[in-house]
């Protein structure tokens, strides 16, 4: 048997069922999964979106004005709205998944899963508000 | 509660048929009935050709694994009441080629799971004058949860990673390579991640989760896997950290 062939060549009359282009539209589940997996997309506009923003700021008054004024286009807004909102889906997706990668013990006994995503999302909470009082303060 | 239930059973006779088709059978629906009684009662009644695995009927060897109106099941575990007044739709696991009726390969399951050295690896044995290696119950509690899969495969089933690539090794044997990994007893862990860091072994998990979801006995293989992974990642890190200390 060839090492690369999954299945013993014995029987010629197996029946195979080959898998639809659009298997991820057949569960709920599936659907999820593929657009957590799109999310990162979202994740990496955002980090592309900041570099620009960093360049934009090193460039000066009237280019830091320019890029203030491409964001405000509609076609701006649309891509960051929607990115905004695939980024909380990865970050909900992905705090409610870290119990199951995560195992933490404390004094011998494994953490319960809620607890590891509750820190996750009070760690998201506290994040958040730090960078928005540095915004108020600065504002 | 209906008294008679309708079962749509998947048929595939490779003598004469090239594709599967789907014949309807009429039951009596005890509430005591499970799937598997069901299939029993065709078998013994209505067509003694109609061909599916089981043998425990009580959750425990992994044998009646189908698909349940299109979820991966234990038949011996699902009862027909539940689907009543049905019809219920009673197919081969999906993602393995079917031989016949809803008797599906399981040897590129079998090859894989062998590979993972699912046995207590020790780079030397013990005299037997030293007695046995002994536990904690804290021990034993690492690593019990895995060691609950019984082969049953419905965790390939509902995994779509496997159905787009089946060089993929799979949860369960990821699950159970890591039941071996989390044994106090084991030496081999090393062993099993030279296998499982391939491209094949967990890195081709992109954790859909299904297999958790169907698993009758609460296995969590997506769980082991994303633990596999952060293992690995750490053992990376430490090595290009502190490349000394990692040899």
């Amino acid at each position: 048997m060839k090492q690369d062939t999954p299945y013993t060549p014995y029987h010629p009359r197996w029946h195979r069922t080959r898998v639809s282009t659009y298997w991820w539209l057949e569960r709920r589940s599936y659907f999820l999964f593929i657009l957590r997996e799109l999310s990162s997309l979202a994740v990496a506009w955002f980090v592309v979106y900041i570099l620009m923003l960093v360049s934009a700021v090193s460039g000066g008054d009237e280019t830091y004005q320019r890029f203030l004024g491409w964001s405000r286009t509609p076609f701006a807004l649309f891509l960051n709205v929607g990115s905004f909102v695939f980024v909380v889906l990865h970050a909900i997706t992905w705090f409610n998944l870290a119990p199951q990668a995560m195992v933490v013990k404390v004094a011998g006994k494994r953490v319960p899963g809620f607890l590891i995503a509750a820190s996750n999302y009070a760690g998201w909470v506290v994040v958040s508000l730090a960078i928005f009082s540095l915004l108020l303060i600065w504002w | 509660m209906s008294e008679r239930i309708t079962l749509q059973v998947a048929r595939y006779r490779p003598e004469k048929e090239s594709e599967v088709h789907f014949e309807s059978f009429e039951l009596p629906c005890p509430k005591e009935w499970v799937v598997l009684d069901g299939l029993n009662h065709i078998k013994d009644n209505v067509d003694g050709t109609l061909s599916f695995r089981w043998s425990c009927r009580m959750g425990i060897c992994g044998s009646c694994g189908m698909l349940v109106n299109g979820e991966p099941k234990l038949t011996c575990a699902t009862f027909l009441a539940e689907y009543a007044p049905g019809p219920v739709r009673v197919e081969p696991l999906r993602n393995f080629p079917v031989i016949r009726d809803l008797v599906v390969e399981i040897g590129d399951f079998m090859q894989k799971l062998a590979r993972v050295k699912p046995w207590i690896v020790r780079d030397a044995e013990k005299p037997l004058s030293d007695g046995e290696y002994r536990q904690t119950p804290d021990e034993l509690e690492n690593y019990k949860q895995f060691s609950m899969c019984i082969n049953c495969m419905l965790c390939y089933s509902a995994c779509p990673i496997y159905g787009l690539d089946p060089h993929f090794i799979g949860p369960a044997a990821i699950a159970i390579a890591q039941r071996y990994n989390l044994d106090s007893r084991d030496e081999g862990a090393a062993e099993r991640m030279q296998i499982l860091s391939e491209h094949d072994g967990i890195w081709g998990c992109t954790f859909v989760g299904e297999c958790t979801k169907v698993c009758p006995k609460h296995v969590d293989p997506a769980g082991a896997i994303q633990r596999y992974k952060l293992q690995s990642a750490m053992e990376w890190v430490k090595a290009f950290v502190l490349p000394r200390a990692a040899q």
